[in-house]
């Protein structure tokens, strides 16, 4: 319960960053669709999966802590904790590729057109929010570590699996976060062509 | 405390039909809807998120006091998108053509310093 009520706290904590989102897009909607034809969507879609598949071994680690099957929740935490990995690896790859096209605000930043000043905004709050859940993601992974330390020392039961539950609520929510910047950072201005 | 036990279809299935989701909203970023664009986005995620949180985080299955909980954070994240919106979005409604505060308004060029402050209802 106290679980979450921090994951509520959360909620407005990225809520805050979303409604800025909003509101930039409506003031530059031109912008907000030339920059946003500049992320890969073919990494955001496979961080997507990846994110998604992570949430999917996070449940099974819970249900097998439930069902107090000791082996297959170290296995199953141990393979969310590999693609959690893999999601910050991807994203460091989409981080440097934005350095390379000098699409990082305050590092020389360049943008053809008229747009440069909304596209600089654009390129702040993807920063921002995506850097905000990547931090997410790390704090994921040390706690993930930990459970699973102590999944494999056997402190678990069907009696007491809290902490599993716990990060695997913190996690589903790191989840929910992607799931919503995913469609709104890479793709929804996509098809809005402003001549 | 065993709490409720889901059987593994469902999880598997609720990752189908994430997966399922997935491709459908990036397929529909590339069809040119113009203004239906963001709310198929949106209710595309919002499903997504509701099929995580009843089924991944159990929700579905827990205490009424925790969906409670999970109702109070949308509601207020609703409150503060919503009204925030309703702001922006009729400024200017009566005393622009079109309103200020819609789409378009930021492709237009930057009024003047010298110009009235009253119109455009600029931020």
């Amino acid at each position: 319960m106290g679980m979450w009520l921090f994951l509520i706290t959360e909620v407005m904590f990225f809520g805050g960053l979303f409604l800025a989102y909003m509101l930039y897009r409506i003031w530059y909607p031109r912008a907000w669709s030339e920059a946003s034809l500049e992320l890969n969507v073919l990494l955001g879609g496979t961080n997507t999966i990846v994110l998604i598949g992570s949430s999917l071994t996070m449940a099974l680690a819970v249900r097998a802590a439930q069902t107090g099957l000791r082996k297959q929740t170290v296995v199953w935490l141990l393979l969310t904790m590999a693609l959690g990995l893999t999601f910050l690896v991807i994203k460091y790859f989409e981080y440097a590729e934005k350095f390379e096209h000098h699409h990082v605000p305050g590092f020389d930043f360049h943008f053809p057109g008229p747009d440069a000043g909304p596209a600089e905004i654009y390129f702040s709050l993807y920063f921002l929010m995506t850097g905000l859940h990547a931090t997410h993601m790390v704090i994921g992974f040390g706690l993930l570590s930990v459970i699973t330390w102590m999944a494999a020392r056997g402190r678990f039961s069907p009696d007491w699996y809290t902490p599993v539950e716990m990060s695997g609520l913190y996690w589903h929510f790191v989840d929910i976060v992607w799931i919503f910047l995913f469609p709104l950072l890479y793709l929804v201005d996509r098809a809005h062509h402003f001549a | 405390m065993a709490g409720h036990v889901s059987p593994k279809s469902t999880y598997y299935a609720i990752f189908g039909a994430l997966m399922v989701l997935t491709i459908v909203t990036i397929a529909v970023a590339y069809q040119p809807l113009g203004s239906w664009n963001f709310p198929v986005a949106i209710s595309i995620a919002v499903t997504k998120a509701t099929l995580v949180i009843l089924f991944f985080m159990h929700a579905k299955y827990s205490s009424k006091l925790t969906k409670l909980f999970v109702a109070t954070a949308f509601f207020f994240l609703a409150v503060l998108l919503g009204l925030t919106m309703t702001d922006v979005l009729s400024r200017g409604l009566k005393t622009y053509p079109g309103g200020a505060g819609g789409s378009g308004y930021g492709v237009r060029e930057p009024r003047p310093a010298s110009a009235a402050p009253d119109a455009a209802g600029a931020h």
